[in-house]
């Protein structure tokens, strides 16, 4: 009996052990993943020296899978440095809202995270400090990449990104070396009746050029229709926001879907693939289309380089073009520039992690470590002052680039004002039946307009 | 030996308890509160009362999603358990390389959701761009491709359940009836189902459910294209709590929903089919 009643006890005693172990290996391992180690040992040295960071921490949630590396490794160096603990997590990819939701809820939140733009911000907003007098800001080179409300600032970009058309030169300069082709150069491209004309033209003697089709497969695969749903968007968005003078609304007018409709059309026919087929195709087939020399145009962003680089298509022949839709005067457009990168920092973190995070943003925009990180490792173009001097080698920013200078006028990102993902669902959606013919094209300007209207009231009620 | 398990039941009780009160009964009341509340963390929520059950009445997208779900439960279940109650009665005559079979029938299980989702796109892809279509052609296609690829995954474990129902019917009961000169369409109907009824039970509770609450093969199969048609309910839950700014509360009352369906249909079906058990 009494051999029993210690085995008994002994059981019940191993659980409880076991279930203590369980909990206290897990917070343990969480530790390991930062850089607390580090920081502990570096933390004596920096109090006796410099002593003004204090005691606070600095934990940053990152949006851009990417970079997740240069970020820890860039940690790393500034603990080093300072002393100051910096944890850097990354959500993985389309989780960051989710990540973020859950994170925020935590004792330890983060300190600084991301928003992409108005309507993100409008969630968070609770949470975002004030930085107009912060050092960071100061160091930025324009207003523009700031999300400002009145004079509060909530939220700063640290990167800017430019889209297009991604073209092959190469490919391109055989079709003008063709006979009766329609350009001579691709410099004649300056609007879309020329592009039009080119990629039928294209499409139609695909053989004789030894590519598939004009464009790459228009994917409304998860991973690439957001270069439909939300960047091609952009452009009827961005040009009646232009002739209402306007930066938002709460009810689009649809004045240029058939614009929207026009270059839509372009990509489906003069395409690698069956219109019908495209809800297969995903982003990594469109960007190994290119990659192989498989097709003339691509549109995606200067963030693409590292997809397609390295393959078929040299460095040297990778050029942009603006997307043109047909609206008058367009021969004057430039590429796609903006930012959906936002940081802020949060405003119910500690008085000190404030303190730290604010010190740590602008050691990474004036530190010679941390402009070396952000331009140099994870390849970004920032809107920051302290950044003039860095060169790219990234031929698809140096086209950006020479847009910037060219005397045309950069389009905007406005589908930050988009009302909400279910918009952007609903249009990608109507979309797709379009192209499959399931569909018509009412159904694609209903999901525009309509929706809308409908997605603003649900998301401002 | 009685009294000691009396004096020690906390000792054995309480981690579990515990465990469950953690892991489940707090989060579960949190949810329910959550439900009548704004907010953007769980942490820091504003009471709302009763708009965000409003807010679903407005949302047809979750009532036709419902439909969805219930068609697609009704056709799993009967498919599911038909298909492997036969295969379980086949593995049962002792025929050559039974384990074999077994085993393969069984491996789709251990396939995770997501992947399984991506593995039958391609597939059902494939062969569909013979025809000039794709799964999102319309709801209809992405509706049997998720009976295709869920009844691919089921099928094998329930056929394992009523592999051991079967194997446990007495030999004798059987005998009897052949000596009584039953044909074997009546040994199946009056001996073997009500003998396995328990079994039968078992499965069309997990199937039930399972296809209820189906989401990362919905996800990964169609995400709902095209136009939510082939959205069922737990994605809907997902796509409301992500998809609008100050919606988390929405999502939140539809899951309270959700699971005051589960609950009810799971337990209705559990009492229906208990009924039918017979002793031994």
């Amino acid at each position: 009996m009494k051999k029993r009643q210690l085995l008994a006890l002994g059981l019940a005693a191993s659980m409880v052990v076991g279930m203590v172990a369980g909990c206290g290996s897990s917070t343990d391992t969480a530790a390991d993943d930062t850089a607390s180690t580090e920081a502990a040992d570096a933390g004596d040295a920096a109090d006796t020296s410099s002593g003004a960071s204090g005691t606070g921490k600095v934990y940053y949630l990152n949006f851009k899978p990417e970079q997740a590396e240069d970020w820890q490794e860039l940690a790393a160096a500034y603990t080093a440095e300072t002393g100051v603990e910096v944890t850097v997590e990354t959500a993985a990819s389309g989780t960051y809202e989710s990540t973020l939701k859950s994170e925020m809820a935590k004792s330890d939140a983060p300190t600084l995270f991301q928003v992409n733009g108005p309507v993100g911000l409008a969630n968070w907003k609770d949470y975002c400090l004030d930085l107009a007098d912060t050092d960071v800001y100061g160091y930025l080179s324009s207003d523009d990449f700031a999300l400002k409300e009145g004079d509060t600032v909530y939220g700063i970009a640290y990167v800017i990104e430019t889209y297009g058309i991604i073209y092959n030169k190469a490919l391109l300069a055989d079709y003008c070396a063709l006979d009766n082709a329609v350009i001579a150069s691709a410099d004649e491209i300056k609007s879309f009746d020329t592009l039009k004309a080119v990629a039928d033209d294209i499409q139609a003697r695909k053989d004789e050029l030894g590519v598939e089709g004009a464009f790459t497969s228009a994917g409304m695969d998860s991973s690439s229709d957001w270069r439909f749903k939300t960047h091609l968007a952009n452009m009827p968005i961005y040009y009646e926001y232009k002739e209402d003078g306007i930066s938002s609304t709460d009810a689009i007018k649809g004045t240029y879907l058939d614009n929207y409709k026009q270059i839509w059309d372009l990509y489906l026919t003069d395409s690698t693939c069956d219109p019908a087929m495209i809800s297969a195709k995903t982003g990594t087939d469109a960007s190994t289309e290119f990659a192989m020399g498989e097709a003339v145009f691509y549109q995606n962003g200067t963030w693409a380089y590292s997809d397609i680089t390295g393959y078929e298509v040299a460095d040297e022949d990778l050029g942009m073009l603006p997307i043109y839709i047909g609206v008058d005067g367009e021969e004057n457009q430039g590429l796609c520039t903006g930012s959906e990168n936002y940081w802020c920092v949060n405003s119910k973190a500690s008085e000190e992690n404030i303190q730290a995070t604010l010190d740590f943003l602008a050691w990474v925009v004036s530190s010679e470590t941390g402009i070396e990180g952000l331009s140099t490792n994870m390849g970004f173009v920032t809107p920051f002052t302290t950044f003039d001097s860095v060169e790219t080698t990234n031929p698809l920013l140096a086209a950006a680039n020479e847009y910037l200078t060219n005397g045309t006028t950069s389009v905007t990102w406005n589908f930050t004002t988009m009302p909400s993902e279910e918009w952007k669902n609903g249009v990608g959606s109507a979309l797709l039946e379009y192209a499959q013919g399931t569909g018509e094209w009412d159904g694609v300007v209903t999901a525009f307009v309509d929706g809308w209207a409908t997605e603003y009231q649900a998301a401002n009620q | 030996m009685e009294k000691a398990i009396k004096r020690y039941f906390p000792i054995f009780a309480l981690p579990t308890m515990a465990a469950f009160l953690i892991g489940f009964i707090l989060p579960f009341a949190l949810g329910i509160y959550l439900s009548f509340c704004e907010f953007t963390t769980v942490t820091d929520a504003k009471f709302v009362g009763m708009k965000n059950y409003a807010r679903i009445l407005g949302d047809d997208t979750f009532l036709h999603s419902l439909w969805f779900t219930a068609l697609f439960t009704v056709v799993t279940v009967v498919v599911i358990n038909l298909l492997a109650f036969t295969i379980a009665m086949l593995l049962t005559k002792g025929i050559r390389g039974t384990n074999v079979f077994r085993t393969v029938f069984f491996m789709p299980n251990l396939i995770g959701g997501i992947v399984l989702g991506y593995i039958w796109q391609l597939i059902l892809n494939g062969i569909l761009a013979y025809f000039g279509r794709t799964l999102t052609y319309s709801g209809t296609y992405g509706f049997w491709g998720l009976v295709i690829l869920l009844s691919w995954q089921q099928v094998g474990y329930m056929m394992i359940i009523y592999i051991a129902g079967i194997q446990n019917v007495p030999g004798d009961l059987i005998e009897a009836a052949k000596i009584d000169g039953a044909t074997p369409a009546q040994i199946l109907k009056k001996v073997t189902i009500p003998m396995v009824m328990p079994s039968i039970t078992i499965c069309t509770f997990l199937t039930l459910t399972n296809s209820f609450k189906l989401f990362d093969q919905n996800l990964a199969l169609t995400a709902g294209e095209p136009s939510n048609s082939s959205e069922m309910l737990a994605l809907n839950i997902y796509n409301t709590f992500y998809g609008r700014v100050g919606w988390e509360g929405v999502g939140q009352a539809k899951a309270v929903i959700f699971f005051i369906l589960v609950a009810a249909i799971a337990l209705g079906q559990n009492w229906l089919t208990r009924r039918k058990e017979v002793q031994q």
